[in-house]
């Protein structure tokens, strides 16, 4: 384990979520489930973050909103869909406004369902995006020395 | 014998450089996981901030503006010379000087990144700046009326600590020590906890390696603030070195008290009680000095 899985950074983005979700991503934080323990820091900010918390379903307001916070993010980030509205789009599946799961905006690492999503299934989701970041950063690093050979050639 | 008091000084300067960042490392996760208890939380491991900078060192590299980590580049180097400056018993006006242009820096970096957060952070950091420094002045003031002397190793060489001459000094110092420290009720500028109103105010832009360079420079910053408080509490022989260092650590640990039991001032606020304090603590004891000194 590299030090990039030690101290992952979250950023929560409210897609369009009841709050029900929400209120579990932030009960994480409470001294009953304190994350802080694996280094886990709810930042607000994309340019700090390493994961991207998104609760409920993706809408035609919020599209872009989505998009242009994980764009903002750095590598190597990973991306969480919280609770079934995030992961489908559940009972809003077929509303008008609704598009459906966070997928359909920005690709998605792990999907933890549950209405509402329980703060064991968060922490356990982040526990599982970790090894996908670790595999993105190692990526990264591999990408990283071909480009500067490239470049030296 | 010029050569021996050089070769003091240059160690005081290499411990400086060498151990500052691993005691500011270690200080960062003690003060995390005070907090994290003060809040009926485990908190994080000790090494957590170390993991902190490792992880930010390996991101993608990008930044808003690039002259940012030039800028954030000087704000270390001065830190770094103004430590190894005061620690070498040096002149203390002149670190206290050095220091600020430090912090010019930081915030001539957060404007470079033209984001209404950073730049907020940024005018907040000026204030801060405006509260401190008057009281950082007339305690360099008062140093230079009790031992006669501007030198850091001069300062810590007398019979009694200083402190005893200069006990409102010492209180105002420590109430401005909590806004240098940007730690609560005085985080305008920038929190070291998760959400504020200005999102991360002056660091909000910068990412990856420059956070990693800002990150470490607190380390350094924070253990020469506790060379200032220590400053005070030494006196010349060794029983005085770890007695001050033992009543500095437990000033921290107030520092951490106040920080997780007040919550945010308005500038204002910060900006009239510091100078109060500082004109009031300032003008009594240094017109009372002379008789002061009478009593030792």
């Amino acid at each position: 384990m590299s030090y990039t899985s030690k101290s992952p950074w979250i950023i929560h983005y409210d897609a369009s979520s009841c709050n029900g979700c929400d209120i579990e991503v932030l009960a994480c934080l409470t001294p009953l489930y304190d994350v802080e323990r694996f280094g886990i820091i709810n930042t607000g900010n994309p340019k700090h973050a390493d994961v991207f918390l998104v609760t409920g379903s993706v809408n035609e307001q919020n599209v872009s909103v989505i998009r242009q916070i994980y764009d903002q993010m750095l590598e190597p980030k990973v991306v969480i869909a919280c609770g079934v509205c995030a992961t489908t789009g559940n009972i809003f599946r077929e509303c008008y406004n609704t598009l459906g799961g966070v997928d359909l905006a920005i690709p998605v690492d792990v999907y933890a369902p549950g209405c509402a999503v329980r703060p064991e299934a968060i922490i356990d989701a982040v526990v599982k995006g970790l090894a996908v970041l670790e595999k993105k950063r190692a990526d990264l690093d591999a990408n990283r020395g071909k480009i500067t050979a490239s470049t030296e050639e | 014998m010029v050569t021996s008091t050089l070769l003091v000084k240059i160690v005081g300067a290499l411990v400086f450089l060498i151990l500052a960042p691993v005691l500011g490392c270690l200080l960062a996760g003690v003060d995390r996981r005070i907090t994290a208890r003060m809040q009926h939380r485990v908190g994080p491991p000790l090494l957590q901030p170390y993991y902190d900078v490792r992880k930010l060192l390996a991101k993608e590299d990008a930044s808003t503006n690039p002259v940012e980590r030039i800028y954030i580049f000087m704000y270390l180097i001065f830190i770094i010379a103004a430590g190894c400056l005061f620690f070498s018993g040096g002149n203390f006006l002149l670190v206290v000087f050095i220091l600020t242009l430090a912090t010019l820096f930081l915030i001539v970096a957060a404007f470079s990144s033209r984001s209404p957060y950073a730049e907020i952070g940024a005018s907040r950091e000026i204030l801060q700046v405006m509260s401190y420094e008057p009281m950082v002045l007339l305690v360099a003031v008062g140093f230079y009326m009790v031992t006669g002397t501007f030198d850091t190793a001069g300062i810590v060489s007398g019979t009694n600590p200083v402190v005893c001459y200069l006990p409102l000094l010492f209180l105002g110092f420590v109430y401005i020590l909590t806004i240098k420290l940007r730690k609560s009720p005085f985080d305008l500028s920038m929190s070291h906890h998760a959400h504020q109103e200005i999102v991360k105010g002056i660091t909000t832009e910068m990412s990856g390696k420059t956070l990693a360079i800002v990150e470490v420079s607190h380390w350094y910053e924070n253990i020469l603030f506790l060379g200032w408080v220590a400053l005070f509490l030494a006196w010349g022989s060794w029983i005085g070195v770890v007695v001050a260092i033992v009543l500095t650590l437990l000033i921290y640990l107030l520092e951490i008290f106040i920080d997780n039991n007040f919550a945010r001032v308005k500038w204002q606020a910060m900006l009239t009680s510091s100078w109060w304090i500082a004109l009031v603590a300032g003008a009594i004891n240094l017109a009372t000095i002379p008789f002061i000194m009478n009593l030792f």
